[in-house]
């Protein structure tokens, strides 16, 4: 097949890429998307074995098996509140794969010095370096998502400084093999101080900022894999590529702006740390002298019962518990005795962009329900009771209200705007942030302590007596 | 073609790429940022392609040829897990009630 047959085939890829994306833009038609993608990538890999010039078929073949099995196996089995770390781990492979080809293809290329034209040298270097960073960034993501190694920031010493001297070097490292100096030690120094500074990247980031990390390296695979196209004049590489990066950047700067706070900020503020410096006036709203009060199970379940519209708020702690079958269950029961149930969604509760809904969609949770942050902002002055689960900075009212808590500006749910306020919380303890929340004060606000879905389960069972 | 015009159209549809890119997804609702997520997870496993090549061409010699199969192994499991993950999500998401098999 000539080149320009195969480049003709690769745009019927492209435009079902498009499509893919396109038809996500409503629930109805997404799935269908995903399909025609599937089709699209197909036809790339049909196309890419057909051309004359492949010569190890079984290998590439066998290759495929093995990796295919092992993402079909892992897509498979993992439950639904785990998703964040699969994405992060599928991530990390398209990211490592980037890298990969570089390596080889500058192997491959350069023993004859100055064969390679500085623009393919330079995506060469681009594709390893970000490539490498996503790799081994996605990776820790994984492991602090997966709790293999804890989630809240690790500092040291000197981090900043020791980070950019390495990035520099990297940095460097790749300006000289563009300029022409072909090593082959230079590129393996230079994958391996990227892979190194991914992970040092990573590390000073916290779990609760994990939605902005796992967007960010959703962005660098999708460059790394652009730049691959570059050193490959492959189009579809370059095109397909971008179309995820564009889409990585977008959501970054999404989830960044529903913090308030700005990228940078995100990355290298280590935010979370335990102890932090700057605990922030006594709340504006003087409902700090207020105490918390702690309800029963029964007590809570009452509110409930004769509520006429309860709000469900969940966070990260509904998916720790894995309460949201739980969770749906006791809306089920309010809803069989005339209350109207809905869920308010705030962007970064969670772990990754989407999470709860996610979560909720798996509970069989009609998506209807679910409610964006302004749409259910303007809902809460006409609820009863909003019922807070495992939720915590994102219903904060100090970024409302007190300039100087370290979430000041962050756009939260207003729960406080509703009748009555009912947290469920493990304990006392502040949340990831470690910044006080006025509302457990609030003479309006009860807490129901214990595991989410236990806690769940018991206002069930009281709500079925009540 | 020569290189330098190639290179400029390949920059050409690049930056195309990125505003057609920001245009499709600001229109997908945050209810679906997840599958978004690991639905263009899935579309960067494109690197497949850039995979079968390193490791198909003939080489000179066999590690560049073991690089490239690793990178077909990875690729593929970004494909394969990519797309499979995404449908799982996308069947979650019902306008109405249905039966409840599990749970």
């Amino acid at each position: 097949m000539s080149r320009d047959v195969t480049n003709l085939l690769y745009l019927i890829t492209i435009v079902t890429f498009i499509l893919a994306l396109r038809f996500l833009s409503h629930p109805t038609t997404a799935r269908r998307g995903n399909w025609i993608g599937a089709v699209g990538m197909l036809v790339a890999i049909v196309v890419t074995f057909s051309q004359n010039a492949i010569v190890s078929y079984w290998e590439i073949a066998v290759g495929m098996v093995i990796g295919g099995a092992f993402g079909a196996v892992a897509a498979r089995r993992v439950q639904m509140t785990a998703m964040p770390q699969m994405v992060a781990l599928f991530n990390g492979v398209g990211g490592g794969a980037a890298a990969l080809i570089s390596l080889a293809e500058f192997h491959n290329l350069a023993p004859d010095p100055g064969s390679l034209k500085t623009d393919i040298s330079a995506s060469i270097m681009l594709s390893a370096i970000i490539g490498s960073i996503s790799f081994a960034g996605s990776m820790i993501a994984f492991a602090k998502l997966q709790e293999l190694i804890r989630g809240r920031p690790i500092v040291y010493p000197l981090q900043q400084p020791v980070n950019a001297l390495l990035f520099a070097a990297v940095l460097a490292a790749g300006i000289a093999i563009a300029a022409g100096s072909e090593q082959q030690w230079l590129i393996w120094a230079l994958i391996t101080g990227a892979a190194l500074f991914g992970v040092l990247f990573v590390l000073p980031i916290g779990g609760a900022d994990m939605p902005v990390v796992i967007s960010l390296l959703n962005a660098f695979t999708g460059l790394a894999a652009a730049a691959t196209g570059f050193e490959l004049e492959n189009n579809v590489l370059i095109v397909s590529g971008m179309l995820v990066g564009a889409s990585g950047t977008f959501l970054t700067m999404m989830m960044g702006r529903a913090m308030n706070r700005s990228v940078a900020n995100v990355l290298f503020g280590a935010f979370g740390q335990l102890a932090p410096a700057a605990a922030g006036g006594a709340a504006a709203d003087g409902s700090t002298d207020g105490q918390v009060r702690s309800a029963s199970a029964e007590d809570v379940a009452v509110m409930l019962a004769y509520a006429s519209k309860v709000v469900f708020v969940p966070g990260y702690g509904m998916a720790v518990a894995q309460a949201q079958h739980d969770v749906r269950a006791l809306a089920d029961l309010l809803e069989s005795r005339g209350v109207e149930v809905s869920y308010a969604i705030h962007p970064v509760a969670g772990r990754m962009p989407g999470h709860m809904n996610v979560l909720l969609a798996e509970a069989n949770v009609p998506y209807p329900q679910l409610k964006e942050m302004d749409e259910a902002n303007s809902e809460f002055s006409r609820t009863d009771v909003a019922l807070v689960i495992g939720a915590n900075d994102v219903v904060n009212p100090d970024a409302r209200n007190n300039a100087g808590s370290p979430i000041y500006g962050m756009p939260i749910l207003n729960v406080d705007q509703a009748q009555q306020v009912v947290v469920l919380k493990r304990s006392m303890n502040p949340g990831f942030a470690g910044i006080d929340n006025p509302l457990f004060l609030n003479p309006k606000t009860v807490m129901l302590f214990g595991d989410a879905k236990e806690s769940v389960d018991k206002l069930a069972a009281s709500v079925k007596a009540a | 073609m020569s290189h330098g015009l190639l290179l400029t159209f390949e920059i050409t549809i690049l930056v195309l790429a990125i505003f057609l890119g920001f245009e499709v997804i600001s229109k997908v609702p945050t209810l679906l940022h997840t599958p978004l997520m690991s639905g263009t997870n899935a579309i960067h496993g494109i690197v497949i392609v850039g995979a079968m090549l390193v490791a198909g061409l003939g080489h000179k010699d066999t590690l560049t040829t073991i690089i490239g199969l690793v990178a077909v192994v990875l690729a593929s499991a970004n494909v394969v897990g990519g797309f499979v993950v995404t449908d799982r999500m996308l069947e979650m998401f019902k306008k109405r009630e249905r039966r409840e098999p599990d749970s």
